[in-house]
């Protein structure tokens, strides 16, 4: 009977866990998850606190999984260190567990620069896990002046989140854009407009240089009198696990295809991974949660001795503030296509004649047949581009196409 | 397993699965009651142009895009069929993003919606199917791929 064993109970892990059960039912599966909560989705964390879902809705597998796959899970438990020649992985308890597949789904960890005074705020928060909602939730109180270091797409759903509870939301970021890393300077002030009209205040181009107890300096000369501080400026991926093994990381961990990295009998998944981004044509990291179960997927199935491939990555999100959806997906390489009314923006880039990326606000409808193309690669002289372009529909595909997708099951 | 599909040679564009599908779907007994002057949400859409027309809805792929990517593991399988648990969904239409058929669309409620094969609803069997005038939506079995 073979030993599978898992390290991080998230959407990798437990996706990993349903593919190593896709293939086999007898192997014994150990899943250790530093969290005491596991299997949820993380990204509800801001609909938590604005009362859209709750613990039990926010299981992603249903409460039940572990038992229906047979996994045994240890939660509040620490991998401290790989030792692959001996194949075994010693615990936070002190434990060694062996094994003769391990999968590594560690995730990120959210970054902070140094700023001066930060040690002098008393209530300062991450915003990435179920526990940081837990306790935003107790921090936060009606008259609460809450002041969030970064605009992207975290720190945003943060504010969001918090919106209702607090007495004011401020969000400050070095950027000039709300949202840089998935918006350009077209898209973005559609964005920061649909902020300020729900009442988030917004500081873009500034940052904090000086914390005070709880008043913030910042870089524009302005202070900013707060309550609460998250800081949401970024997320890292975890791979010194694997690098202190000896294992092969830049940022994150260099997984190929099979989701194995450069250490035998070790794979790799989900965030803590760097691995192809099909439409830049090269290795970056494409840390949502789509990735992050399709590679865990990935990875189980192949410990199982299957033969599966994860390589149609792109960085892909959607998301939605206030009821304004936003869908961002692959690489912006030469604009083909740029619509831009008061409400919405829709811009789709292409290069070496396939579709590499686009962005949508507003209007988000069948945006997935773009996604296709990008993940497809798609060579853009076998569609009427022209038509797409305008409006996604399956029509510019062609009869063929159709009858295959549409005729026999997919 | 049953799956709708659509030859599109015999599609005569009239619309009626649309109509069928909101009407199933809407709870209503009366179907003047559940479509007349409102805007109809179907979960099946005709398009086209003036030479060809066809039907699109979920086509329940044997490995769902959207069951993988869903953040709040909404999207689940029932007997085969790709299901929207609509009290776990909060709307962040990523299912939108990654169908490569367009076949998701955010509901009234703002949760995502699509064909659920009329497994759900009083029709107990795919309404745009059972309404087609010229047999264009069929609900049957077939194998990958085959057309
Ligand atoms: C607020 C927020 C909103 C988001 N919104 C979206 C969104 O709308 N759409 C989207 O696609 N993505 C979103 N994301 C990103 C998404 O949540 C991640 O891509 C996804 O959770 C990655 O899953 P993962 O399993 O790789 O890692 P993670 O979810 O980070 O989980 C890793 C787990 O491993 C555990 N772990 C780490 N090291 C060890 C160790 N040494 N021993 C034991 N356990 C360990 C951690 O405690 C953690 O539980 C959001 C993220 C956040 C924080």
């Amino acid at each position: 009977m073979k030993k599978y064993l898992i390290i991080g109970g998230s959407i990798a892990g437990v996706s990993c866990a349903e593919g190593i059960r896709s293939r086999d039912g007898e192997g014994e599966i150990t899943l250790v998850t530093a969290e005491a909560f596991s299997n949820y989705g993380r990204p509800l964390i801001s609909y938590y606190l604005e009362g859209k879902t709750d613990i039990p809705r926010m299981s992603w597998r249903g409460e039940d999984f572990y038992e229906k796959n047979r996994v045994q899970v240890r939660h509040g438990v620490t991998a401290e260190k790989l030792e692959p020649e001996a194949k075994r992985v010693i615990l936070s308890t002190g434990e060694a567990l062996s094994y003769d597949a391990l999968c590594l789904c560690l995730g990120s960890h959210p970054f902070s620069p140094r700023f001066e005074g930060l040690e002098t705020v008393e209530n300062r928060f991450f915003f990435t896990t179920l526990e940081d909602a837990l306790a935003l939730e107790k921090a936060v109180g009606k008259e609460s002046r809450v002041l969030i270091v970064g605009a992207g797409f975290i720190g945003l759903k943060c504010a969001e989140g918090l919106r209702d509870r607090a007495g004011s939301v401020t969000v400050c970021d070095l950027a000039a854009h709300a949202m840089s890393a998935n918006l350009d300077a077209d898209c973005a002030p559609i964005l920061e407009k649909h902020l300020a009209e729900n009442g988030l205040r917004l500081m873009l181009g500034d940052t904090v240089t000086k914390f005070e107890g709880k008043t913030a300096r910042m870089k524009s000369g302005k202070t900013v009198k707060f309550d609460v501080l998250v800081i949401a400026i970024g997320t890292r991926p975890n791979v010194s696990l694997l690098a202190e093994a000896g294992g092969a990381v830049n940022k994150g961990i260099l997984a190929g295809e099979r989701m194995e990295t450069s250490l035998p009998g070790v794979w790799a998944a989900g965030d803590c991974t760097e691995s192809m981004d099909v439409s830049a044509g090269e290795a970056g990291l494409l840390a949502v949660l789509p990735n992050a179960s399709l590679q865990g997927f990935c990875a189980g199935v192949n410990m199982a001795g299957g033969a599966e491939k994860f390589d149609k990555g792109i960085k892909m999100n959607s998301i939605g503030f206030f009821g304004l959806h936003i869908m961002s997906a692959g690489t912006y390489t030469e604009p083909v296509y740029t619509e831009i009314t008061e409400h919405s923006c829709k811009k789709l880039f292409a290069a070496g004649g396939v579709l590499t990326g686009f962005i949508l606000l507003g209007d988000v409808s069948r945006a997935g047949i773009y996604t296709s193309l990008i993940r497809e690669r798609t060579p853009l002289e076998t569609v009427d581009f022209e038509a797409l372009k305008k409006e996604p529909s399956l029509l510019p595909f062609g009869q063929a196409f159709r009858a295959k997708k549409l005729g026999g099951a997919v | 397993m049953k799956r709708v599909y659509v030859n599109e040679e015999w599609c005569l564009g009239c619309h009626l699965c649309e109509y069928n599908c909101a009407f199933a779907n809407s709870g209503e007994s009366d179907m003047v009651k559940a479509l007349k002057g409102k805007p109809i949400r179907p979960r099946i859409r005709v398009e086209g142009d003036d030479r060809i027309t066809y039907a699109v809805s979920c086509r329940h792929c044997l490995d769902p895009l959207c069951i993988r990517s869903c953040i709040s593991g909404a999207i689940h399988r029932e007997d085969g069929v790709v299901c929207i648990d609509r009290e776990k969904c909060v709307g962040c239409l990523t299912c939108v993003l990654v169908c490569p058929y367009g076949a998701v669309q955010p509901g009234p409620d703002g949760a995502a919606m699509k064909c659920e094969l009329c497994l759900h609803n009083a029709a107990g069997e795919p309404a745009c199917a059972a309404g087609c005038p010229n047999r264009a939506i069929v609900y049957e079995e077939r194998e990958e791929g085959q057309a």
